[in-house]
């Protein structure tokens, strides 16, 4: 359930801009009305992607919080990279972690043979 | 009239988001132009409506109430709901045809539960079809949208059925309508693996979209795809909705794998019948 609850606050936050205006002035106050655990309120304060990746935010609601916070789009894939090695793999949902960490692509070499792909 | 145009394209959001960060610009320009393809198809069809069949990513539901389809009714739909200078894609108001919608709603409501909704919010997965098919978002749009995200997800032989039942609506209305339906095939997006795309198992599974095999592309488990074409591959149903809406067979005019668009990016169209 608690998942369910980071998640929910993501997609309110992601689609409404009145929640992002109070994402950036009372945050203790938004994440109040949310049953979070403690591992889950820091990780939303600190905009720790990679904790949120390994809790098992679905990618699709943490990609956008990632924007939202101006992270890169690299940066977005190593900061999930750094989770999992951090914190273990993904603790659940359908967005697991499943290349071993390698890379599929970079800014400098986005279209030759990628590192581990399986094809 | 009826249905005019159906096809497929990709949605990426790095298509438009880093489209200015490919080395191969010349691949990036081949994709454009078979967009634009696409977008003169519609244009010379005479298409007074656009649907656009999509998977939900969370712009409009969540798990407290996912339906497995679901119409945009409104008169106008916002979007992008994404930091527009993450997208690339200003936020706009995009015009909607509320009465072509609801009565095209109706009349699916007599073989599929489909969900409605007047107020609709647009990612990616739609904001990026539109911006090469009506860039000046003059086209009136009608958005659908497939629950591929949240488990237990939409079955695929539903999917199919929910295609049949928009080709009979749309064929019942006096309008001229297009379909475009939009999804990965494999990908494995906003994941560390973003980037990592199974052409062959793209390749298969294109080819049983045009020659119209309803069996084989029924045939897929989640578990499968999701083995070998990751949980974006579970978009397949936007585009197995296309053809069965379609009903004649397609043709691929574009399939490349683009890795730093996390896609084997993809246009084409089907004949109808």
């Amino acid at each position: 359930m608690s998942l369910y609850q980071v998640q929910k606050f993501l997609y309110h936050l992601n689609r409404d801009d009145k929640v992002k205006a109070a994402y950036h002035s009372d945050l203790v106050t938004l994440l109040a009305d949310y049953e979070l655990t403690q591992e889950e309120q820091h990780a939303l304060t600190e905009g720790d992607v990679g904790k949120l990746y390994v809790i098992g935010v679905n990618g699709q609601i943490l990609m956008h919080f990632a924007a939202l916070l101006g992270i890169e789009w690299f940066d977005y894939l190593e900061r999930m990279r750094e989770g999992v090695r951090q914190h273990g793999p993904v603790r659940d949902g359908v967005y697991a972690m499943t290349g071993g960490g390698a890379s599929f692509t970079s800014s400098s070499n986005n279209n030759s043979k990628p590192t581990g792909a399986h094809q | 009239m009826s249905l005019v145009y159906a096809g497929v394209c990709s949605h990426a959001p790095g298509i438009t988001g880093r489209a200015d960060m490919i080395e191969d610009t010349a691949q990036r320009d081949r994709l454009y132009a078979a967009f634009e393809a696409q977008r003169k198809d519609i244009e010379a069809s005479g298409a007074q409506a656009l649907i656009v069949v999509a998977a939900e990513h969370f712009a409009n539901f969540f798990m407290n109430n996912m339906p497995a389809f679901c119409i945009g009714v409104g008169d106008t739909h916002e979007g992008p709901i994404e930091d527009p200078d993450w997208l690339k894609i200003p936020k706009t108001t995009i015009p909607g045809h509320k009465d072509l919608a609801t009565r095209i709603t109706s009349h699916v409501m007599q073989s599929v539960d489909v969900a409605y909704a007047e107020e609709w919010k647009c990612d990616h997965g739609i904001m990026v079809p539109l911006h090469f098919l009506t860039p000046k978002f003059q086209l009136p749009v009608i958005p659908v949208n497939i629950n591929c995200q949240g488990p237990p997800l939409t079955p695929l032989p539903r999917a199919w059925a929910f295609g049949k039942a928009l080709r009979a609506a749309c064929d019942a209305m006096p309008e001229k309508v297009a379909l475009v339906g939009t999804g990965g095939i494999s990908h494995w997006p906003a994941t560390p693996d973003s980037g990592k795309i199974n052409e062959a198992w793209d390749r298969e599974f294109l080819d049983r979209l045009s020659r119209q095999d309803q069996a084989a592309l029924l045939s897929y488990t989640d578990e499968q795809t999701y083995a070998e074409a990751g949980q974006g591959g579970f978009e397949i149903r936007t585009l197995i909705t296309a053809a069965a809406a379609a009903g004649g067979r397609g043709s691929i005019d574009f399939y490349e794998p683009i890795p730093l668009f996390a896609v084997g990016c993809t246009i084409g169209k089907f004949a109808l019948s």
